[in-house]
């Protein structure tokens, strides 16, 4: 009796343990996009492995990222895993605000993961966020509109090219536009390709001594050079359009040229959504010369919030979601095609993924992006179509403002780009530079 | 006829209600003002310290705050207007003999119950978008060039939607005014000989009066605060910045609490003020 | 109103109703017809009206992706809940200002109206650290209460207005014969106030249905309302009319079909007394 009753105990606590081992249930917020949702049709897989189950908050973009931000600064822990980008990871990490992934599993292979990717998502060589798909820009093409303008696309052709190509495949009367780019105001929409390009035009944010640089010529001739284009050679209603309305501009048949997001390649070469599938080509984004390419790195992530219940299990949704069987298990049900791009060397080794037309592209164009040293001249911050601090994304939505409401004519280049000066001067004053 | 008992039980009953409602205001009153002259930037680690008034300076000073007060005043103004003007010539309309009336105030109303970001999503997208949109068919179909509503026509399309929304329950509690109009009074003016436009301005208009003036009320309290329709359509491009969703950039884009919580009370101020106004009105229309 | 009225004057009137009323119809009409079109039907140039090969498939779609049964019970669970608690707080206090009406009465009442004009956006974070404080944040009962709390000035002022137009005597001829505060209120004026009550009811169930700030914003998974179902349709990748129209059908079918079947309640309610 003495004996069996602490065994039953221990047996009973033990078998508490298992259970409450099996039975967590995971919040994970994430963004509306197709893989995205893809991961979410196959959360029975992970449930099958590991037993937890897993309750989605699938939000658009903008709505989830203030919703994630409320809840990390407040520590809310209103989710135990959230996606992220590389923008927020490292902001968040420094703050210590993520879980590290330092100890993920040697199956895992972390070295496998593409290291320009690992650096973006790492603070100090301390990953803390597992990168779902990566993603460069680069330039989708109407092969068959190319080549009736009598045009041959390079594998790395300059601004100068591409404007050109523009103008020669408008057809305003039959509804093809040359070019489709971003116009829709916000830091990771118009921004994102803005400052993107004028890296290619040699303009940058702010100086070694964070002095916002909207006053150079630099930055004149990038806008101007994009507000011209647009208004020759792209759809109506430009200033509204994001990411989303140009991929179904695109899938509909009526760009011409589409310089935007890698991961668009598996959708718009899509035949069950795209009119145009099979007449897609693919190019590096141009530059002018200057030795910078104005294309861009991103990252979806997954992190942990720290002082979640549930980090165990949250880690190993993050190490399933981002392994080499998640991708193998999406090639499987929906072909190689459409699994998540970007973040693993392997999959730019498999004999399978090869076969992808647009995966070289991808991969080079992932290659040829530099965070590090995005800029001509030297700048103060990390980030090529972004600047690592906290104050961007506030600002280049309000700088993006003024700059959509250039290209739908509302004002001059000029006016924007003194407007863009003066806020970002005071915004940065605001926080301290 | 109150008597004593009668009056305290009364303050009883009233208590649960002030309450809450003193709480509901008092509580994120309090910690907004508190936060207000704060220098509190949750990514940059939180609470910096005291920044005495350099929130509310910065953010009055800011080039965006007073186009954003009169961008309020437009949207607000506009859709008071259209809803009003609208709403009784429909409420007349809709008070006249007619088959199936039933059914076409039902049709009328319906857009009280969508969803503030579905109709601004579906007017967007399958009406206002300049290359799929129903609009740009239409124009197209008559030979126009598509109108690229939401950039060009920015502030005219959130009018427009917004609207929409509200001319049901514009037009609702004026047809209920206009139903209980005094038939004989009318008939008598007609034989009289007023023409239809004097019995408008002299019979019905004032007759309405009241109803109108609860509509600008209630209205106007709900539409200082829309947010949900241009968050979804222009994300306060193209001259879209109210004052409501200036405060959100700095909330949550910037992330800088104190200077989003100076415009909070700013905006308070200016919902007082136009309180005030209403108040005023509503407070002469609503003793009788 | 005994008008006489020609046949031809009838016609005209009746012309120009049905035209105003299914123009001011149509965008709703308008989603439901492209919630059942392929997508591709959906952004079809010249636009198909009603000929074509009607299907189910985006309905299938977002019924996988999301569970839709969730979500509308969320809906169901906060507006009426929200409403009943904030009807249970007005009622008292609505009759009290109605029938033993104080020098204050007024102010109390435009105060309460007041209220409601602190902008919402403002006050995000002192409201998201106290769900934190008390544990509130993604349940049900904290979007309830903070529902209430929005709407109980629209309903003290909606009853208020309603008990206003009870006639005093009644109530007098109660006390004459003795009739005590309790039994006044329930067997007196509850009868007689039950119209405005159920009017009161629906305005603010379709409000709470329709707020969308808080309750995205103050939910995860568990108590995540409609309004969040719809944000996670807003602008997915690639062709999204169909779906997004299937989605916002479901998210204001209920609703839809509530307001029609109460439609004369409702017009009751939203007069706020304003006519005698």
């Amino acid at each position: 009796m003495t004996l069996r009753t602490p065994l039953t105990m221990v047996s009973a606590l033990a078998m508490l343990a298992a259970t409450a081992a099996t039975a967590d249930t995971l919040t994970i917020a994430t963004v509306n996009n197709g893989d995205m949702v893809r991961m979410q049709g196959l959360t029975a897989d992970f449930t099958a492995k590991t037993g937890h189950e897993v309750e989605w908050v699938t939000l658009e973009e903008n709505v989830l990222r203030q919703r994630v931000t409320t809840d990390i600064t407040t520590k809310g822990g209103a989710f135990d895993i959230m996606t992220i980008g590389m923008y927020e990871t490292p902001i968040w990490g420094k703050n210590g605000w993520l879980v590290p992934l330092d100890d993920l599993s040697a199956e895992y292979d972390v070295d496998d993961i593409l290291p320009a990717m690992r650096g973006g998502l790492s603070v100090d060589g301390t990953l803390y966020a597992a990168p779902f798909y990566g993603e460069s820009s680069m330039i989708m093409y109407r092969t068959d509109l190319m080549e009736a303008a009598g045009l041959e696309m390079p594998d790395a052709p300059t601004w100068e090219f591409v404007a050109d190509a523009a103008r020669k495949m408008t057809d305003k009367d039959g509804e093809v536009y040359g070019i489709c780019l971003r116009g829709k105001a916000g830091w990771g929409e118009n921004m994102a390709f803005l400052t993107a390009t004028s890296n290619a035009f040699g303009a940058r944010w702010f100086d070694e001594d964070w002095k916002p640089q909207f006053d150079t010529e630099e930055w004149a001739t990038t806008l101007n050079f994009y507000i011209d284009l647009m208004n020759e050679a792209g759809p109506p209603g430009a200033s509204t359009n994001g990411f989303n309305e140009n991929l179904s501009l695109f899938q509909q048949g009526k760009c011409g040229m589409w310089i935007d997001a890698t991961v668009a390649a598996s959708f718009v070469t899509n035949p069950d959504d795209s009119t145009v599938a099979d007449k897609v080509g693919f190019a590096l984004a141009p530059d002018t010369g200057l030795g910078k390419r104005g294309n861009w790195l991103w990252a979806w992530a997954l992190g942990i919030p720290a002082g979640t219940d549930n980090e165990a299990a949250a880690k190993q949704f993050v190490e399933w979601a981002t392994s080499k069987e998640y991708i193998e298990l999406v090639a499987e049900n929906e072909g190689w095609a459409n699994v998540p791009p970007g973040a693993r060397t392997s999959l730019y080794e498999n004999e399978n993924y090869k076969e992808v037309p647009f995966a070289q592209m991808t991969l080079d164009s992932i290659l040829s992006a530099d965070p590090t040293a995005p800029t001509v001249k030297p700048v103060p911050y990390v980030g090529v179509q972004f600047a690592a601090i906290p104050e961007f994304a506030g600002i280049a939505t309000e700088v993006g403002q003024e700059f959509s409401a250039a290209l739908a004519g509302q004002q001059t280049a000029e006016e924007a780009l003194a407007k863009a000066q003066a806020l970002t001067a005071d915004a940065m004053e605001a926080a301290g530079y | 006829m109150a008597t004593q008992h009668s009056r305290s039980a009364a303050r009883l009953m009233m208590a649960p209600a002030v309450v809450l409602l003193l709480g509901w205001m008092l509580v994120p009153l309090v910690m907004t003002l508190w936060f207000s002259f704060r220098n509190y930037l949750p990514l940059r680690g939180g609470d910096l310290g005291w920044a005495g008034f350099d929130n509310y300076v910065r953010f009055i000073n800011s080039s965006s705050f007073w186009p954003s007060v009169s961008t309020t005043l437009i949207i607000v103004g506009g859709v008071l207007a259209i809803t009003i003007v609208f709403g009784v010539l429909l409420a007349l309309l809709l008070d006249q003999p007619m088959w199936g009336q039933g059914i076409v105030r039902i049709l009328v109303i319906a857009p009280f119950f969508v969803m503030p970001t579905v109709s601004a999503l579906v007017w967007k997208n399958m009406f206002m978008d300049p290359v799929n949109g129903l609009f740009a068919h239409l124009w197209k179909f008559f030979g126009a060039a598509p109108v690229e509503w939401l950039s060009q026509a920015s502030l005219t399309s959130i009018i427009i939607i917004v609207s929409w929304q509200w001319l049901p329950f514009a037009t609702l509690i004026l047809l209920t005014a206009v139903q209980s109009l005094d038939g004989e009074q009318l008939e008598a003016s007609e034989m009289d000989g007023a023409k239809p436009l004097q019995r408008f301005g002299f019979i019905i208009l004032p007759h309405l009066s009241r109803a109108i003036t609860i509509v600008v009320l209630i209205q106007t309290i709900f539409l200082l605060s829309i947010f949900a329709e241009i968050f979804v359509t222009t994300g306060g491009s193209f001259g879209t910045r109210t004052l409501t969703y200036l405060i959100f950039q700095r909330v949550l884009e910037s992330q800088n609490i104190g200077l989003g919580s100076a415009g909070g009370i700013y905006a308070v101020i200016l919902a007082n003020i136009i309180a005030i106004f209403l108040m005023r009105i509503v407070g002469k229309n609503l003793d009788a | 109103m005994a008008r006489n009225v020609t046949t031809q004057r009838k016609i005209i009137n009746t012309t120009a109703a049905w035209v105003i009323g299914l123009l001011i119809f149509f965008p709703i009409l308008w989603t439901i017809l492209t919630s059942f079109k392929t997508e591709a039907t959906a952004i079809a140039d010249p636009p198909v009206f009603l000929f074509f090969d009607w299907t189910l498939e985006n309905y299938q779609v977002v019924n996988e992706r999301s569970n839709y049964g969730r979500f509308l019970w969320n809906s169901i669970f906060i507006a009426g809940g929200s409403t009943i608690l904030g009807l249970i707080v007005a009622i008292p206090a609505a009759w009290s200002m109605a029938f033993v009406p104080s020098r204050r009465t007024k102010d109390i009442l435009l105060w309460m109206l007041s209220t409601k004009m602190l902008p919402a956006v403002g006050v995000l974070y002192p409201i998201y650290l106290i769900f934190i404080k008390f544990g509130l944040l993604d349940s049900v009962l904290g979007l309830t209460i903070v529902l209430m709390l929005i709407n109980l000035p629209i309903i003290v002022w909606m009853l208020y207005t309603y008990f206003r137009e009870i006639p005093g005597e009644i109530l007098e001829a109660a006390r004459m014969d003795g009739a005590s505060l309790k039994s006044e209120l329930l067997y007196v004026l509850t009868p007689m106030a039950v119209p405005g009550i159920a009017s009161t009811l629906l305005l603010n169930f379709i409000l709470a249905w329709n707020e969308a700030f808080w309750t995205l914003n103050l939910t995860a998974a568990k108590a995540a309302p409609l309004t969040a179902f719809i944000a996670s349709y807003s602008s997915p990748e690639g062709l999204f009319y169909a779906k997004l129209s299937a989605a916002s059908t479901m998210a204001i079918a209920p609703i839809l079909i509530l307001g029609w079947f109460s439609q004369k309640q409702l017009v009751r309610g939203l007069t706020f007394g304003a006519v005698k």
